[in-house]
Formats: structure tokens, sequence, C-alpha cells
């Protein structure tokens, strides 16, 4: 419960931050940032919310659930444009998997040789 | 019961989201949101239940999307020494990855005929919903319809991005989160996470990486474009 606690109220810093620094951020993202930055300098343990952030990761896709079927509503109107916004959708986004994913394999596997030669000097 | 009681949408979205894990453990290609979100609205439509009446326990469950956001610090805890070593690698692709996926979008909508009104909400699609609601704003149009397709594109990134990558050549935990993230936001991230703390992980941070950058890159254009 604890836990839960400590992670609404990052939820609240965030809300609190978005509205006093005017950050262009949702308040989960800025709350997210926050709570590792929390993390990292030891102002919150690990052991506090491990328990409760493990069982809201593992089920992240159940919070979605409501969030698609509330989609139905537009219907009507994405009827009228399926065919381009269908296409448009599906092909844009195997655009952003393929350049991100070629891009980080690439950097990643430069990288990776750069390691490796850093070790041979060592 | 009163179908106008919170505890209507919230048991109706328990069971669902149980039977999607229960169908995705027998058959682990199907993903667990598709019979979740898809059982859900086929019961409201053969029960002839309004979706109103959902919507009051739904949005209890919507509630703690916020905590289980970002809960997510946990895994980037964890892993942060490897995720350190990865951050510029990932501010690189995910950067280029968010750039042309907003063009690319554009680009279709104007080259398919479509609506002027899509392309905003279209370009936003691919970052995390609030974010795309804002960018859509940023761009002239309506953050509504952004946030339903950021939703359908995460599912759909969700379902068939790792199938897609490997399919491409992309295996590598770290370059197919990347890409997930990116392209999936939360959605994405939900599923990874379940395979591999690292890949939820990487997938997390490249989800807010593309937030970040969307919104920067949309700034930029909504200052050109006056």
């Amino acid at each position: 419960m604890l836990g839960l606690v400590i992670l609404l109220a990052f939820e609240a810093a965030g809300y609190a931050v978005r509205l006093l620094l005017h950050v262009p951020l949702p308040a989960n993202v800025i709350g997210l940032i926050l709570f590792t930055l929390a993390l990292q300098f030891g102002l919150v343990r690990l052991a506090w919310v491990e328990a409760a952030a493990e069982f809201l990761v593992k089920h992240l896709m159940l919070f979605f659930a409501p969030v698609i079927v509330g989609t139905m509503a537009f219907w009507p109107y994405l009827k009228t444009q399926l065919l381009t916004a269908a296409l448009s959708l599906t092909l844009s986004a195997f655009v952003v998997l393929l350049v991100t994913g070629k891009a980080m394999q690439l950097i990643g596997r430069r990288s990776r040789g750069e390691e490796r030669e850093h070790k041979h000097e060592l | 019961m009163n179908f106008n009681d919170p505890l209507f949408g919230i048991v109706v979205t328990g069971l669902a989201y149980m039977a999607g894990l229960a169908v995705n453990r027998k058959w682990p290609a199907i993903h667990p949101l598709l019979v979740a979100a898809g059982g859900i609205i086929v019961f409201l439509a053969a029960t002839g239940i309004p979706y109103e009446a959902y919507k009051v326990g739904g949005d209890w469950i919507e509630v703690l999307l916020g905590p289980a956001t970002i809960a997510l610090g946990v895994p980037f805890y964890k892993n942060m020494r490897r995720l350190r070593h990865s951050l510029a690698p990932l501010l690189a692709s995910v950067s280029a990855g968010t750039a042309a996926g907003m063009a690319s979008a554009a680009c279709l909508v104007w080259a398919l005929g479509g609506d002027r009104t899509l392309v905003p909400a279209m370009m936003a699609k691919s970052v995390t919903t609030p974010i795309a609601m804002d960018i859509a704003r940023m761009l002239g149009g309506k953050p509504e319809l952004a946030a339903v397709f950021a939703v359908i594109t995460g599912l759909f990134g969700s379902v068939c991005g790792p199938a897609f990558l490997k399919l491409c050549g992309v295996r590598d935990d770290v370059s197919v989160a990347a890409a997930v993230g990116t392209a999936a936001h939360g959605i994405g991230t939900g599923r990874l996470v379940r395979e591999s703390e690292l890949r939820g992980s990487v997938s997390g941070l490249a989800m807010t990486i593309a937030g970040i950058a969307g919104s920067l890159f949309a700034a930029v254009l909504a200052l050109i474009g006056g």
C-alpha cells in the first residue's frame, strides 16, 4: 500500500510541476522522471515501492483496456476515412519501427565494437 | 446490478483481461489486449449495454494508468547500468524514428487524399496518448482524434511490432525494445515488460524520449508554420 501511495504522490508531483513550471509534458511522464531520479539518489528506497510497482508494471496492459474500448466512440467518423486512416497509420507505424530498430542496431553494433577495442587497450 | 455502478465496468474489464491472459498463455501469438478490448466491445454490442455505463467503471481502471506508468521507474532503476550505456544511441535512434514517423504520417495522409484534419492527429500517433493530444493541439488538430490514433497505433505496434522487426532482421533485445517503445509507447511497453525486465525498461525509456522528441519537433513545426 505504501508503494501505491508513493507512486500516486509522484503523479501528483508531476501535475504540480506541469502546472507551476509549465513543463509541456504530461504529469505521468514528469512523475516517471522524478521517481527514477528519486530512486537513483536514494530518496525513495526500492523496498518501499518494489511490490506495488512490479504488480502495476506487470499489468500495465490492463489499464489500457478501457482506453482502447473508448476508441469505439469515434467509429462513425473513422468509418468515413477508413482506408486513408488505416493505411497511413499502419505504414507509418512500420516506418517508425524500421527506422528506430535499424538505427539502434547500427549504432549499438558500432558502440559494442568500440567497447571491445576499449577493453583491449586496458 | 445497476449497470451504471462502477463495479460493472471494473468487473467486466478485469474478467476480459484475465481471459486475454489465459488465451495468450495457450496461444502466445494472440495479444491479450486484442482479446480483452475486443471482448468488451463485442460484449457491450451484444448485450446493448451503453458504452457510457461501461465507462463509469472503466475510468476507475484507467486511473491506475498514471501510477503504473510511473512504476516503470523501478525497471529503469534496476537496469540503470545497462540503460546508461545505451542512452546516447537511444536518443539518436528514437529521435530519428520519431521524425520519420511524423514525416511519413503527413506524407501518407496527403498522398492518399485524406481529410486535412487527419494530418496533425496522424503525425502525433506514435507518442504516449497525453503527449499525442498536446502535439495535435500544437499543430492545430483535434486532440481527441490524436488520442484515438495513438491508442490504435499503440495496439497495432504492440501486436505486430516484434514480428515485423524479426522479419526485417532486427532481433537483439535493445533494438527491438527501442523500436516498439518508440512506435507503440505504453501499450508496446506493456507487452515487452512481460517478456523481460530489460526489454520493458528500454521500451519505457524509448517511449519517454519519443514523447519529448515528438513535442520538440511539433513545437518547431508550429513555429515555422506560424
